[in-house]
This record gives structure tokens, sequence and C-alpha cells, in this order.
């Protein structure tokens, strides 16, 4: 638990041989939605294909980013350090379908006119939430690299917490665009708030530990 | 030219159940459903119809568009929904019964219903309330040609529909996304205007189970939830009846529900619109561009309170 090296990160157990593989593998994987998507619009099989476009995009960033959110609790569960070496990738990806899906937003349905977008942005608060979501994403995906986690050190931690007011602004866009179904931004909503209960709890254990280790003498008066 | 029957033929004329039954049909029916492909209304015509001065000359959506991307939650609410789950639907025997504030309540089969009036092909623009839109060659007669065969009374303000209730066929009524059985309403003026049509097909024939068969509401001015599916009951009343929307989000779809550019949907801009098909999107004309028809049905009426 305690590291006393700069890094911000617990020193890497040994790293398995096939991790290189298995992250060419996932990098090629991650982009088979899009390939899905381009391919059902190509082959004229969505009859509204903007629709099918933003869709798709904006389902595959959610799924992403809850992917992202799992990857702790999972080497937690499992032991498997080096599970968190494919994180970054798994939030760059949600990054990368969330900036395909604001473009779709931007280009193919509003031809970039801006005052309409600016209206849109204020007005309408399906599309706030979402475009404070992509925003807040921005700077998580500019200091994802080695670089940048060594120079902020604690504070990318801090930064990058970050990403859970971005899941939620992101859940709660799918939310309120629904017209009356929300089966589906449910089922977001409900694993989302699974990964964060974890954490919450996990939380709250810590601090009700080190309460009894920083005072035990209270405790026993 | 979409219907190669003469158009001396009359509907009268024509037996649909045996048409319905027609087993050629049905396997190229079938054939059309399995390529997913555009069934062409041109060799297989099953219903004839006379042309409208109505009827719109602008682009068709295709057969395929207007049979698989659907809002029809009786089978889901997902656009492909209906087109995958209404396959078990019955349309046929079929009845609706229209009561209330007339003389003359009744219940018509749908073979009586299809040779009320003669049938004529009307052209229309569909407005969806969630911004997109097609033109849609339906098959119908007026809503005014039924209403006058029961005779509204005096009393009578308001026109009340109801679609079937049969979960055990629809697999969205299962759940409770809208209160089943699906409502609708018109005010009786507007129920009696011209544009207004009962549709028993589309492209030459009769309408597939996904677009609300065997018989439905069109009513090309307002947006397309108005155009309630699967009709079983019509009721003229005195006051204005609850319809689904309204009942669902009575803040975001009103009983009238007007295509107006002007009022927004609380939740997203109506100003413009995609015709399927369409890259760029359009600007969406008031009342659907039926303005110079219907405007004087709301001459006086504040259209922001009345949306």
């Amino acid at each position: 638990m305690a590291a006393p090296t700069p890094s911000a990160r617990p020193p890497a157990p040994g790293l398995p041989r096939f991790l290189g593989p298995l992250k060419a593998l996932l990098f090629i994987a991650a982009l088979l939605p899009l390939a899905r998507a381009a391919w059902i619009v190509a082959s004229g099989q969505a009859v509204n294909p903007i629709e099918f476009i933003t869709h798709s995009t904006g389902t595959w960033t959610l799924t992403f980013l809850l992917i992202t959110l799992t990857v702790s609790p999972l080497k937690r569960l499992t032991g498997l350090g080096w599970l968190l070496k494919l994180r970054r990738m798994a939030g760059l990806y949600a990054y990368f379908y969330g900036v395909l899906h604001l473009a779709t937003y931007l280009w193919l349905d509003k031809f970039f006119e801006l005052h309409a977008i600016a209206r849109d942005i204020v007005k309408r608060p399906f599309i706030t939430v979402g475009f404070a979501a992509i925003v807040l994403m921005t700077p998580l995906a500019v200091t994802s690299t080695q670089g940048w986690m060594k120079r902020l050190k604690r504070n990318w931690g801090k930064l990058h917490k970050l990403v859970y007011p971005v899941a939620i602004l992101g859940v709660l866009h799918y939310w309120w665009l629904v017209k009356k179904d929300v089966s589906q931004p449910a089922l977001y909503a409900t694993i989302l708030a699974i990964l964060l209960a974890e954490r919450l709890i996990r939380r709250w254990a810590e601090q009700a530990k080190q309460r009894r280790l920083a005072t035990p003498a209270s405790k026993a008066a | 030219m979409l219907i190669k029957r003469p158009d001396d033929i009359l509907p009268s004329e024509i037996t649909p159940q045996d048409l319905y039954l027609d087993r050629r049909r049905f396997l190229l029916l079938g054939a059309a459903g399995a390529a997913g492909l555009a069934l062409s209304g041109n060799a297989f015509a099953a219903l004839a119809a006379k042309k409208s001065l109505l009827s719109t000359g602008e682009r068709m959506n295709t057969l395929k568009e207007i049979t698989g991307y659907n809002n029809f939650y009786e089978f889901g609410t997902d656009k492909g929904d209906p087109a995958e789950y209404s396959g078990q639907f019955k349309p046929r025997p079929w009845a609706v019964t229209v009561d209330g504030d007339v003389l003359k309540p009744r219940t018509f089969s749908i073979e009586q219903l299809m040779k009320l009036a003669p049938l004529e092909e009307r052209i229309y623009r569909l407005r969806c309330v969630e911004g997109w839109s097609m033109v849609i060659p339906w098959i119908g007669f007026p809503l005014s040609a039924l209403l006058k065969q029961v005779e509204p009374t005096g009393k009578a303000k308001y026109v009340a529909f109801q679609s079937v209730l049969r979960p055990s066929e629809m697999p969205g009524q299962r759940d409770d996304v809208l209160a089943w059985p699906y409502r609708e309403g018109l005010r009786l003026d507007e129920a009696m205007h011209p544009l207004a049509i009962l549709a028993v097909g589309l492209y030459g024939n009769v309408l597939p189970n996904q677009n609300g068969a065997p018989i439905r509401l069109i009513v090309p001015w307002k947006y397309g939830f108005k155009g309630i599916k699967s009709i079983v009951r019509i009721t003229l009343t005195d006051k204005q009846p609850p319809t689904s929307w309204n009942l669902a989000n009575a803040h975001e779809y009103g009983f009238y529900s007007n295509v107006n550019p002007e009022v927004d949907h609380p939740r997203w801009s109506q100003a413009t619109e995609r015709r399927i098909g369409d890259f760029f999107k359009r600007k969406t004309l008031m009342f659907n561009g039926y303005a110079d028809q219907v405007a004087g049905l709301y001459r006086g009426m504040d259209l922001r309170k009345n949306f």
C-alpha cells in the first residue's frame, strides 16, 4: 500500500509477456464498433444513417467509460495488477467515440451552425450535460501520457477523478434525450451506480480503518 | 404510375379477403421480406385507388424506408422493432365500433370499411415529432365519410380513437411504456377536414402490420403520433378526450400537436427536420406545409398555448 517511490502508481508487478499482444488485440477490437457502424451505413441498412451514427457513437462512448471504470475494481477483485495497463486505452477509446459523437452532432446534425449549436447548449439540458461531459474529458485525454503523469505527480490522480462526473453527465445526457422508454439509459445508470457504490463503500471502509488506527487511545477511553 | 390496374375497377369490386389470402402475393411478400428490399407497388397492386389532387408531387420514400423505420410502441420502442416483431399480429378479421354521440352507432367490419367510399391514393408528408419526415403514398378514404354514416349529434364536439389491446400479439404492450391501449383524439371539425383520412393501404397494397394494419388515422398537418394505428373504436364525445402521449407527458405533447416550426419541443427544436434519405436537413413548414388548407381551423387560437 505504502509507495515510497516518486511514481504516482504502485511499483509495477512483473508484467506478463502476453500484455503486448493483448493490448494490440484490444486496440483492434475497440475499433470493431466503428467498423460495424460504417458497414451498416455503407451497405444502406440504416434508414436514418445520421441518427444511427449518433446513437452508435454515443452508446459506445458510455460503454468505454464504464469499461474504464471497471478496470480498477476488477484489478482489486482478481489481484491482477497488469489490468491497470489497459485502462488508458479504454479511456482514450471513450474519448475517441465521444469526439466522433460530438463531430456527428456538430457537422451532420447542425452543419456547424454556431448560433443553433450555442442555443442548443444553453437551452437543452441534455445537450448541456453531454457537451460538459466531452469538454471535461478533454484534459483527461491530453494528460493521459506518461510524461503528464510524471509532471502532474499527485495532481494527476486528482485531475483524473473528473472521470466520475464525466460518466454521470454522460448517463444523464442519454437519460434526458430518450422520449419515453428509459430502459437503455437505466441499464447504463445501474452499472455506473454499482461502480460508484463500490468506490464509496471502499472509501468509507478505509476511512473507518484509518480512524481506528489514528485514535486508538480515545477509542479506548 | 404506381397502380397498374385501370382506374375503372372500383374497390367495391375487389374482395379484399381473397386478395389478402392470395398465395402468390403471399409468397412475393415473403420473398420481399426476406430480401429486405422494396416491394414495388407496380407489379402486384392489391388495392385499386384513385389519384388525388391532395397528393404532393415530392419524391416518395421507398417501401423499405416506410416499413423498416417505424414508431409503433406496441411492437417495441426501437425503430426496427415494428418490422421485426409484428409478424404474429393478425389484422383480419377486424371490426371497428363507432359510437358515442351519434344517431346510428354501428360496428363495421374491415371489408365494409374498405367499401365505404372510393379508395384514394393520398401521397402525404409525414413529420415525426422527433424531427424526421417522410413522403408516403397512403391508400384510404376520408374520415368524414365514416363519420357521416353514423350521423354525429349536435352534442358531438370531439372524436376519440382507440387502438387494439392484444399483448399476446403485440410484445410492446407487455411493458408499461405507455398506458395501453393507445388513444388519440381530434376536434370534430379537424376530423371532418378532407385531408384527414383513414388509411387501409400503402404503396398499392394493404397496410403492413408495422404501419398500423388494418386501419389507421392519417392527419398530415399534425405530428405522426396523432396518426393512431390498428383502430378498434371511434367514439364521438362532447369533451376533449385523453390522448396517450399527452397522458405520458402533458408538458411535451399537447392535444393538438400540430406541426409548428415556431413551437419547440421542450427538449429539441422543431424548426428543421431530416427527410429520410436526405443528407441535409430542411426547414419544417407550418402545419407541415398544409397551412393553406388547415390554418382556418385554428384562427384566433394561441398555438403556443394549444400546442
